[in-house]
Formats: C-alpha cells, sequence, structure tokens
C-alpha cells in the first residue's frame, strides 16, 4: 500500500518536474535564436510581424499595470473588510458577508472577463472618462481587483484573528478606543499575514489570463495610461495560442519564454508571501 | 527638545474627537464590504438580465452556429461533462492518495516539509503554465492531440494541488485519539485508514473535492494551449476526439464583436454559474452536515 500512496505523491513532485523541463527547454532553444538581452530588456515586442522584436518589456508593462490597478482595488477593500470582519462585525454580519467572498472567489475568470468588456469599459468608464478604448487596462484591473478581493480580505482577517486576545485587552484596558485597537495593535501584530495576502493577490493577478485575454486587449505597447489598449504576458500567450501559428516556428516558441517570465515572477512573489505567513505563524503559538 | 517631540505633545486628541474617527472609520468599514457585496450583485443582476431572455431548451440542446440566435450549447455541456469525468477518476485518486500518504505515513520532518511546499507552490503556479506542460507532455509527447483525454487530463493535473490541500485538512481534523484506539486493538496501519480515519475524514473529502471540481469546470486558460478552439458542432465519439467546453465556449462568443453573441455568451454564463453554485451549496450542505453529525 505504501508504494501506491508514494507514487499518488510522487506525481505532484512529476508536475513541478515537468512544468521547469518543459519551460527551460523550449526557452532555451527560443534564446538560441533570440539574444537573451533582446528580450529581458527590449522595448518593443511584435514576434509575428516583419521586423520581428522580441523585447517583454511591453508584455510585462502591461501585465503590471493590471495587477497595479488590481491590487489599488484590492488591497484597501480587502483589508477594511478583514478589519472589520474580524474586529467589528458579528456574527450574525460575517454569516451574511462571509458567503458573498465565498462565491467571488469561485466565480470563473473568463465570466468577470464578460463583465468587464461589456458592463466596466462601457457602462463605468467610457461614461467617467471619454476616450476609454474599448479594450484597455483599467476595466481588466477592476475586475481583476475584484477577483483577488476575497483572497487578500480573508488571508488578512486569518492573520487578524491569530493575534491574541490579550494585546486588545491590555490596549482597551488602557483608553485605546475600537479604531485605535483595530489600527494601531491588531493590524501591526497581523502585519506580515497582511502583506502575505497582498503579494499573493499581486501573484494571481499577473498569472490571471480569460480577464486579460478579453478586456485588456492585444496591443503590447509600453504606457501608464489605463485607458489604453495593452497586452499582458497571459494575453499574449493566449492570443498566440488560438492564431495558427505553427507549433515548431519561432514564433510560437516565444509562449514559452514568456511563460517562463511569467512562472519566475509568481513563483518568486508565492515564495516571499509564504515566508511572510511562516514568520505570521512563529510570533504568536 | 526637538521639533518633532514638541510636536506630539501638543497632539492631545479629545476622547470625543477620538470616538469621531472611530465612527467615521466604521462607516468606512461598511462603505467597503457594500463595494464588494455591490460589485458581485451588478454582475449577477447584469448577466441575468442581459441572458436570461436567451436560456431556452433549444439553446442547451443545438451545436454552436453561425448565427447567435442558432447557437447552442450542447457540444460544450457534453464537453465539460467528460471533462469533469477524467478529472474526478484521475485527480481524486491520486489527490486522496498523496493526502493521507503525507498526513498518515510520512513523519513530519524535512521531507514533508519539502513535499508540502511544493505543492502550495503548484497551487500558485497560474493556470495558463500548466495549458502549457498539457501541450507539450499530453498533446505532443503521449501524442493524444488536441482531444478531450489531454484536456481533461490538463485539468486534473492543475487542480491535484487543491485537491491534496483539501484532503490533507479534511485527515488532519480527525483526533489522533481514533487511530490511536485501532492500533491499540492490534489494526495495521492500512487498516486504521481504511476503516477509521478514511470514513471519519470522508465529508471533509467529499466537501474538498467538490469545490476542486467546481473550479475545474470554471477553468478556461489551459483550455486555450489544449483544445483545438475551431467550430466544435459534434459531441466526441472517443477520449480521443476534439472537444469544447463551457467557459471556452463563452470565452469565443465573448469575443465576437456582435451584440447578439454577447446576449448568448451572458445565457451561458448564466448555466455554468447555476452548475457552479449548485455544487457549492452541496459542499456547504455537506460540511455543515458533517460538522453537525460528528461528536467529538
Amino acid at each position: 500500500m505504501n508504494t501506491v500512496l508514494l507514487a499518488a505523491a510522487a506525481v505532484s513532485v512529476l508536475t513541478t518536474f515537468g512544468i521547469v523541463l518543459v519551460l527551460v527547454f523550449e526557452t532555451f532553444e527560443f534564446f538560441r535564436v533570440v539574444p537573451f538581452f533582446d528580450f529581458v530588456l527590449g522595448t518593443e515586442w511584435a514576434p509575428l510581424f516583419e521586423p520581428k522584436h522580441f523585447g517583454v518589456l511591453p508584455l510585462v508593462g502591461g501585465t503590471l499595470l493590471v495587477a497595479g490597478i488590481a491590487g489599488l482595488i484590492a488591497m484597501p477593500l480587502g483589508l477594511v473588510i478583514a478589519i472589520y470582519l474580524a474586529e467589528y462585525a458579528g456574527v450574525r454580519t460575517r454569516s451574511i458577508v462571509k458567503p458573498f467572498l465565498e462565491v467571488l472567489a469561485g466565480i470563473p475568470t473568463v465570466v468577470f472577463g464578460y463583465f468587464a468588456l461589456t458592463f466596466v469599459t462601457p457602462n463605468l468608464l467610457q461614461p467617467l472618462i471619454p476616450g476609454t478604448d474599448v479594450f484597455n487596462a483599467a476595466a481588466a484591473g477592476i475586475v481583476v481587483g475584484l477577483m483577488v478581493l476575497p483572497l487578500v480580505a480573508t488571508i488578512s482577517e486569518d492573520a487578524m484573528a491569530a493575534v491574541p486576545r490579550s494585546l486588545r485587552e491590555g490596549a482597551f484596558a488602557l483608553g485605546a478606543t475600537d479604531l485605535e485597537v483595530a489600527v494601531r495593535v491588531v493590524v501591526p501584530a497581523a502585519l506580515s499575514g497582511i502583506a502575505a495576502s497582498f503579494i499573493l493577490a499581486i501573484s494571481r493577478a499577473i498569472g490571471e489570463t480569460m480577464a486579460v485575454a478579453i478586456a485588456a486587449g492585444s496591443t503590447p505597447v509600453l504606457t501608464l495610461d489605463p485607458t489604453r489598449s495593452i497586452q499582458t504576458m497571459t494575453g499574449y500567450i493566449a492570443q498566440v495560442s488560438l492564431g495558427d501559428t505553427p507549433q515548431q516556428s519561432l514564433e510560437f516558441r516565444t509562449i514559452f519564454a514568456v511563460g517562463m517570465t511569467l512562472f519566475v515572477m509568481t513563483l518568486a512573489l508565492n515564495v516571499v508571501s509564504q515566508l511572510f505567513v511562516r514568520r505570521f505563524r512563529n510570533v504568536y503559538q | 527638545m526637538s521639533a518633532a517631540v514638541a510636536e506630539r505633545m501638543r497632539w492631545r486628541p479629545t476622547v470625543a474627537g477620538r470616538r469621531r474617527s472611530g465612527r467615521l472609520f466604521l462607516l468606512l468599514c461598511y462603505a467597503a464590504t457594500a463595494v464588494g457585496i455591490l460589485a458581485l450583485v451588478v454582475l449577477l443582476a447584469d448577466t441575468l438580465i442581459k441572458g436570461a431572455p436567451g436560456l431556452s431548451w433549444q439553446f442547451l440542446t443545438s451545436y454552436p452556429s453561425r448565427f447567435a440566435e442558432r447557437s447552442g450549447l450542447l457540444a460544450a455541456l457534453v464537453g465539460t461533462f467528460y471533462v469533469a469525468v477524467i478529472v474526478v477518476a484521475v485527480a481524486f485518486p491520486i489527490g486522496i492518495a498523496s493526502a493521507v500518504w503525507l498526513e498518515e505515513y510520512v513523519s513530519p520532518g524535512p521531507l514533508r516539509r519539502i513535499l508540502e511546499t511544493n505543492i502550495g507552490n503548484l497551487a500558485g503556479v497560474p493556470s495558463i503554465i500548466y495549458g502549457m506542460l498539457g501541450l507539450a507532455v499530453f498533446v505532443r509527447a503521449l501524442s493524444l492531440q488536441r482531444s478531450l483525454l489531454a484536456g481533461g487530463l490538463t485539468i486534473a493535473i492543475l487542480v491535484l494541488p487543491i485537491v491534496i490541500i483539501n484532503a490533507q485538512e479534511a485527515l488532519r481534523a480527525v483526533p489522533s485519539g481514533l487511530r490511536h484506539a485501532s492500533f491499540a486493538l492490534g489494526a495495521t496501519r492500512w487498516e486504521t485508514i481504511r476503516h477509521h480515519v478514511l470514513p471519519a475524514a470522508l465529508p471533509g473529502i467529499l466537501t474538498g473535492t467538490i469545490l476542486a471540481l467546481s473550479r475545474a469546470i470554471g477553468e478556461a486558460a489551459p483550455i486555450i494551449l489544449i483544445s483545438s478552439i475551431a467550430f466544435i458542432a459534434f459531441l466526441p465519439d472517443s477520449l480521443l476526439d476534439s472537444f469544447t467546453i463551457l467557459p471556452i465556449q463563452i470565452f469565443i462568443w465573448v469575443s465576437k464583436p456582435q451584440a447578439a453573441f454577447h446576449a448568448i455568451a451572458a445565457s451561458a454564463i448564466i448555466v455554468l454559474l447555476v452548475m457552479l453554485l449548485t455544487m457549492n451549496a452541496v459542499a456547504i450542505v455537506l460540511r455543515d452536515r458533517a460538522r453537525r453529525g460528528v461528536g467529538w
């Protein structure tokens, strides 16, 4: 029996090796043709047109723009909701708010893409900021923010719930108000958990595909203007996969090089976030 | 005395003032929570208003078409069903076995920590990367082509870490007294797991697996790399046929410029959300029943 179970557990290890091997192999083939620094430092991305350019920065910039907007939405909202749930809300309020968060977290990302394209852009952004492109970074960022909001709220709330009661009672005994206890005692005590939730949210936002493939556009430009059409790394991978680029061509290999970039970025963020989680677990146990 | 310290000493908020900022903050809390809830309500209402008129029996039982009003979900529904079956058949046995091994066989130590870190990291890998893995391994190396089997296996690998993590949690919730009692009566490790630990953990495992399955059904990104996306106007005859799934069909319709296709995309979203919400509701009921039924 032990061997059967061991074999099952080995599948996860094999998956990791598989992902790394596939990405490394294809990326290596890619870099035999395209110089590494042209890829990493290039500011023009046009692998499918002549003259070809393989600078990944426009895709990274587009990704970070969307993730940044998502962060601006999810972090403050998620943190305040977490403080509310952990420090203020009673059992009944929690039993209403929590299911809403769970449902929000369970909605498929393709649905958020639909919502961004057919509701957020035409009904919110274009009336507010005339001249907003049909496909734009802002709408994608907003819905990705909503998508990762439950993540921030849940992990931050868990972190605050782990802060010992005695800290709060000490502060109350010294005459602190509810707000002072929440903001000056509980939040600092739970800071590493909150930081972990923020980093994880950004990592999710960077790796999110369907919403940005639908709503953010397919124009790889290096811009900070959220009303413009851009392209993210995931959006590019989706676009090439949907097209009829021959699979053995250099053009198709670009998706693995872009995928490698994406993998490295999200992995780094996830590892940092785990370090933070471990820290806040160690403090109060 | 430095200027900063002097400044701080001058800052003497009244108790009333501190209370007032407390009340203001509470308003902020209400507002933030309301924004979150409102966003979800608007999303659901908007989809319902735009999509409900298009729902009909014909919509559920037709193939996609060049004309929005004749298009239907049949191929996507059947494809989603088969993918779900493959996920259940592959990810759940492997996932539960992995969890049993990690929780019941491996003693806490570096090996277990490495394996668990690995699973945690896999859960954080963007789903489209799994599509690349599936493309390289299942579609190309194992020559499954762009088939149902390749797609199902890719999604199974994708949700495997979630299945493992959920099953581990369910196993951890079984009190160790139960194991000790079984060992004391002379049962072997496997007998203990088979007859006592697994049955006790079953509701929790089931809840976790249903949640993982609902994630699997909504996932589209990896399938973009696997499925041929083309017009699928037939049902798969075998595991090696090409296929489409519900979220991919939605993606295709949303990506078309015509509003009529956006409307049927909304109808398809309603179908998808009803499926997912039903599954989640079942999971929640199971979880609550398990919590109430067990006395420890």
